[in-house]
């Protein structure tokens, strides 16, 4: 016998979508990067997640929709459609704490409060990162773009060592 | 527009080229996907490694900006082309970048003093679209709006650096100000295509932008002890790329970009 998809409930897909981890930072998972903004399941019981880039050209993002699908199927959920908005634009500040202190413990600097201000604005007005390694503050920004799209690069003036931060956006 | 108020991104469009909103999205599209492709060719040659990721950065956000936006012009083309149906498969005539973004990426300083002017561009524009009645439009322009001022910021602290640095970055980013400042003036030359879409409310009144963007551009300028040409850019808007009149180095982008998708079409990876 053919097991009848699982009947859904918006809840049982929340946390199957809990346990999809971004593949580029690979701590967090895609609802607490704030990518995952709504799953739907209609009368028919099939389900549509909603999804936001983080950045326009994030090369991730059709890894974590094929993630995504795979993950619900495996958990009795076939044939899901992934939908992508724009609006709201994602932004950092999506980022919960207990998310930022998971960043962190792995080595990136969380985000700071992303800074809307003026269309032209030079040089950084908040503080430096703290160092995810030994705490200290006193760091500087080397590089404002990183390895992926969401990182800049800092250097810890205390324990000398370079490490990775992500934008604030 | 007339007639009852129903969202342009979802309101009948005719199915032919010539079409307003289609022309007015290509020439943000375009924009994008022309400058993208040439600041990526600094991937893997970039005077030192953090700005090698960095310029590599800012064009893979630039290419991803303009796949949202080629494929709503392709959505509202309403021929089945996508986003990559209309990067690969158009001749140079039928791009409608601004010539600006065309140019050879030069040296370094060249290469920054154009992305500072087109970044200034983008965020007076971008801001400008976010209050599009183009939901689709508007949400597009509000997202790459957040990479945009992320991008000033990195172009507009070069510009200081270099103006403002040694002899040699001085004379080079100044020699480069004064070759680019002519082909500003197409950015803020408003043609039919741009008067429809601010008649219809999707698009702001290009000419109003410019004293912004002026003096955003000047302010920079004066800090990194450069100067600006006097005279100012003289443009005929209906020869310029917007309209499909690129210069000879466009054609050359293009055959690069396009050879593996043409010698191989419908190939997957």
């Amino acid at each position: 016998m053919v097991a009848q998809a699982v009947r859904a409930t918006r809840e049982a897909l929340l946390s199957v979508l809990d346990r999809v981890m971004d593949p580029e930072v690979p701590v967090l998972s895609v609802r607490e990067l704030g990518i995952v903004r709504d799953v739907e399941v209609d009368p028919t019981g099939s389900v549509t997640v909603t999804v936001t880039p983080t950045y326009s050209g994030c090369p991730a993002i059709r890894v974590i929709e094929q993630d995504i699908v795979a993950a619900l199927e495996q958990a009795g959920y076939p044939g899901a459609r992934v939908r992508t908005t724009y609006a709201p634009a994602w932004t950092t500040d999506w980022i919960a704490p207990e998310a930022k202190a998971k960043l962190k413990a792995y080595g990136i600097a969380p985000p700071g409060r992303a800074e809307s201000g003026e269309l032209v604005q030079l040089f950084r007005r908040r503080a430096t990162a703290q160092c995810p390694y030994c705490d200290s503050y006193e760091t500087e920004l080397r590089s404002e773009f990183g390895s992926t799209a969401c990182k800049s690069v800092c250097w810890c003036r205390a324990c000398r060592q370079p490490f990775e931060e992500f934008k604030a956006i | 527009m007339s007639g009852p108020a129903a969202p342009p991104s979802v309101a009948p469009v005719p199915a032919v080229p010539t079409n307003a909103l289609v022309e007015y999205l290509l020439r943000l599209g375009d924009d994008r996907l022309v400058l993208g492709h040439r600041v990526s060719e600094w991937c893997g040659h970039g005077p030192i490694l953090e700005e090698d990721i960095a310029l590599s950065n800012v064009s893979l956000d630039l290419l991803g900006q303009a796949t949202m936006l080629l494929r709503l012009a392709g959505d509202a083309e309403g021929r089945g082309r996508n986003e990559d149906a209309l990067a690969y498969f158009r001749e140079v005539v039928e791009f409608r970048n601004c010539q600006l973004v065309e140019l050879p990426k030069g040296d370094f300083a060249f290469t920054i003093a154009r992305q500072f002017l087109f970044d200034v561009y983008a965020v007076v524009m971008l801001d400008a679209l976010t209050g599009s009645i183009h939901g689709e439009l508007a949400a597009i322009a509000a997202k790459s709006l957040k990479e945009a001022k992320y991008h000033v910021r990195h172009s507009g602290e070069w510009m200081l650096r270099l103006g403002d640095g040694t002899d040699e970055s001085h004379r080079r980013v100044q020699k480069a100000i004064d070759d680019l400042w002519r082909f500003t003036g197409e950015l803020f030359a408003p043609d039919d295509v741009d008067r429809a879409m601010q008649a219809a409310g999707i698009g702001p009144d290009l000419a109003a932008l410019r004293p912004t963007w002026e003096s955003l551009v000047r302010d920079v300028v004066s800090r990194a002890t450069l100067t600006i040409p006097n005279d100012l850019p003289r443009v005929a808007s209906t020869r310029g790329g917007r309209t499909g009149s690129h210069t000879e180095y466009l054609g050359h982008m293009l055959a690069e970009m396009q050879i593996i998708a043409r010698s191989h079409p419908g190939a997957t990876w």
